[in-house]
């Protein structure tokens, strides 16, 4: 068992109603995304430290080496900059690699080829080659995790022209904008979450694509617009519905995608609002709560009724103990808090 | 200092005259495009950083000899040559150096990022080691795809100091890929020499330890570069695996820019000028018999003027190509 399972299993989601469908664990949308990929186009394959391992990337590749065989989805050294430029030479050569990271952090070993390289190979060969690969990997937020496993680094490659940055935060989402990631002719990153991986959620078995670059209203409100991705989004979900019993009426729109982002729906939002709370998994400074306000203030501020409001992590590295754990993530309630505090 | 350790250039060996006439012609035309480069560098209308390959002529044109034009060249930042070697447009590439709408590369390249996929000059980066691994991604692809194409990848020495060259031998040898590493060793990085950035150790040996052959040659004699070049291409397409070749090369100037910086006293200038005895353009020209090197370098030097010409009066990119192709549509 994976040392943070423990963690995971006592998280707690509501659970969907299956009388709308299917309902699958988040791991197996995204291992039904994989396999379709796999079984559609050649082309595609995944690798990774771990894939075939027993674990099997918390169980999003099981099955997989078994059923389409080594050549196509397999360990590699533990070498994350090279992998990462030979993903992206395949890539620019035909292929449509899925390489898979089990924690952000590792990426960060790699920055040279996906930033120096991957991001801008299509734009420095005059659109001669294009680059579409995966790069995928799951945020480990808690159980000690600590300052090097459980980083979430987003915003540090929002920047960063050429890129696709995809955060879902339901097994419907993981398995629909997996698949488009995987269609898509550009290097795409996602960025799953450890916590939601204990999600279930109603998945169509076909293939569908969850189109890149387009957000979703979660729910609909007046009072207040919030954004944000992945596991951020999902607790602003819980801190709305709180509110909504004390007669806050909260608008959530789920990203989906951070890169490109979805600017259409926040200016439709606030123009009904007027009021931005920007959610993330990450650093407050300089990343996707950051850029949004910058747009808020930039764009649409004769749209605004006060300040705009950010929920995310404090300039400090991720701390590993329990206690500190505690005082360093956000919560559903102190989201709350900061609504409250927005309408008051 | 670093000295010579070959035999020099003794004779053609078993190889056909016409042929090692046509690896000298090769050569002359590269030094003599590098020459005109430099020649017209101080006029400022090739506004990008050059690396000069004077010197260095026999390592690409003898390794792409032995290469088809459907097997993929990968190179560093010194790319003129062996974009060349590969067969790449000299039009496009005068005009890539012009900052020119219609360069290889749509003046998004400069002269670090020549390509011509037309003749599988392939890719390059102007990071040290950077296009080592997209090389054996690209090799690793050829591979999955049952296609008969060879990668090589040329680096300097300094990319083996770089842990991802290391990384990406053991990756290709481990999958038995379809790629040569070839390492041009010129002794230098930019200005420094070798003795503070690698401990003695035998690169050779080195890359040999990844379990793949590895072999030392002359990188001044052309044909001896050809022979290991050819040799380590038929190994990758019987599909048995990387070869590494580390080719003992001199530039004859600058890391960057026109002229030799050798006064500024980080190499002695003795060992240039022992290494220019070596030149490797004149080196075979001596043991070839009945070549007419007047037209020779008569078409060459026609070829370059209309080159320049042609690059000196097209057109420069607009504001729309600024924005082109930063995402791939579909």
């Amino acid at each position: 068992m994976p040392w943070d399972e423990g963690l995971v299993n006592s998280l707690v989601y509501d659970a969907p109603s299956p009388s709308e469908g299917r309902v699958l664990p988040y791991p197996k949308a995204v291992n039904e995304a994989l396999d379709i990929a796999l079984g559609r186009d050649e082309r595609v394959f995944v690798l990774g430290q771990g894939v075939d391992d027993p674990s099997a990337m918390f169980g999003c590749t099981r099955g997989l080496k078994e059923k389409y065989g080594a050549e196509r989805v397999y360990d590699t050294p533990v070498a994350e900059e090279s992998m990462m430029g030979v993903t992206t030479g395949a890539a620019m050569n035909g292929m449509r690699p899925v390489f898979m990271h089990n924690r952000p952090d590792f990426i960060l070993l790699a920055f040279n080829q996906l930033v120096n390289h991957a991001s801008k190979m299509h734009y420095m060969d005059n659109g001669k080659t294009t680059v579409p690969m995966v790069v995928w990997a799951a945020i480990g937020r808690g159980w000690g995790s600590g300052a090097q496993h459980s980083q979430a680094i987003q915003g540090l490659l929002l920047g960063v022209p050429g890129l696709k940055i995809v955060m879902p935060s339901t097994p419907h989402d993981a398995k629909g904008l997996l698949l488009s990631a995987i269609a898509d002719d550009n290097p795409v990153l996602v960025f799953e979450h450890r916590w939601l991986m204990k999600k279930d959620g109603v998945v169509p078995e076909a293939h569908y694509a969850v189109p890149l670059g387009k957000g979703i209203y979660r729910r609909r409100g007046t009072r207040l617009t919030i954004a944000g991705a992945s596991h951020a989004i999902e607790l602003a979900q819980q801190a709305a519905n709180k509110l909504a019993a004390e007669g806050i009426d909260c608008e959530v729109i789920d990203l989906r995608t951070v890169k490109p982002l979805d600017q259409a729906i926040l200016e439709e939002s606030l123009a009904k609002t007027g009021r931005l709370l920007v959610v993330d998994t990450a650093w407050m400074m300089g990343g996707v709560c950051a850029e949004i306000g910058c747009l808020a203030a930039e764009k649409w501020f004769h749209l605004l009724k006060g300040p705009v409001r950010r929920v995310g992590l404090p300039d400090v590295p991720s701390p590993a103990g329990y206690a500190l754990e505690q005082l360093y993530y956000p919560n559903v309630e102190r989201i709350a808090a900061v609504i409250r505090e927005m309408c008051r | 200092m670093h000295k010579y350790e070959g035999r020099g250039m003794q004779s053609l060996g078993s190889h056909d005259h016409a042929f090692c006439a046509e690896l000298f012609r090769r050569m002359l035309r590269i030094r003599r495009i590098e020459e005109e480069i430099e020649r017209r560098y101080h006029q400022d209308q090739m506004k990008t950083p050059i690396h000069l390959v004077i010197g260095q002529e026999a390592t690409a044109v003898g390794c792409c000899a032995a290469l088809r034009p459907t097997d993929l060249a990968y190179s560093s930042h010194r790319t003129h040559g062996v974009y060349l070697a590969k067969g790449g447009d000299l039009r496009g590439m005068l005009c890539e150096m012009h900052c020119r709408a219609n360069g290889c590369a749509g003046s998004r390249g400069g002269s670090m990022h020549l390509i011509d996929f037309s003749v599988g000059m392939a890719g390059t980066s102007a990071i040290v080691a950077g296009s080592v691994p997209l090389a054996t991604g690209a090799a690793l692809a050829a591979k999955m795809q049952r296609a008969d194409r060879v990668i090589v990848v040329f680096f300097g020495e300094a990319a083996t100091e770089e842990g991802v060259v290391s990384e990406c031998l053991n990756f290709a040898a481990l999958k038995k890929l379809p790629i040569v590493f070839f390492c041009e060793n010129n002794f230098y990085s930019v200005q420094s020499p070798m003795a503070p950035r690698q401990a003695p150790r035998e690169l050779d040996r080195w890359a040999h330890a990844h379990a793949m052959p590895a072999v030392r040659i002359d990188g001044m004699n052309v044909l001896d570069v050809f022979d290991a070049a050819k040799q380590a291409a038929a190994r990758a397409k019987k599909g048995e695996g990387p070869t590494f070749i580390e080719a003992r090369v001199y530039r004859y100037r600058a890391h960057g820019g026109a002229g030799d910086d050798s006064k500024t006293g980080y190499r002695p200038v003795a060992e240039r000028e022992a290494w220019e005895k070596l030149c490797p353009v004149e080196g075979i020209y001596a043991l070839l018999k009945g070549v007419d090197r007047r037209a020779m370098e008569q078409e060459i030097q026609r070829e370059i003027l209309e080159a320049f010409e042609h690059a000196l009066s097209s057109a420069d990119p607009t504001e729309a190509d600024l924005y082109r192709h930063v995402y791939a549509v579909g």
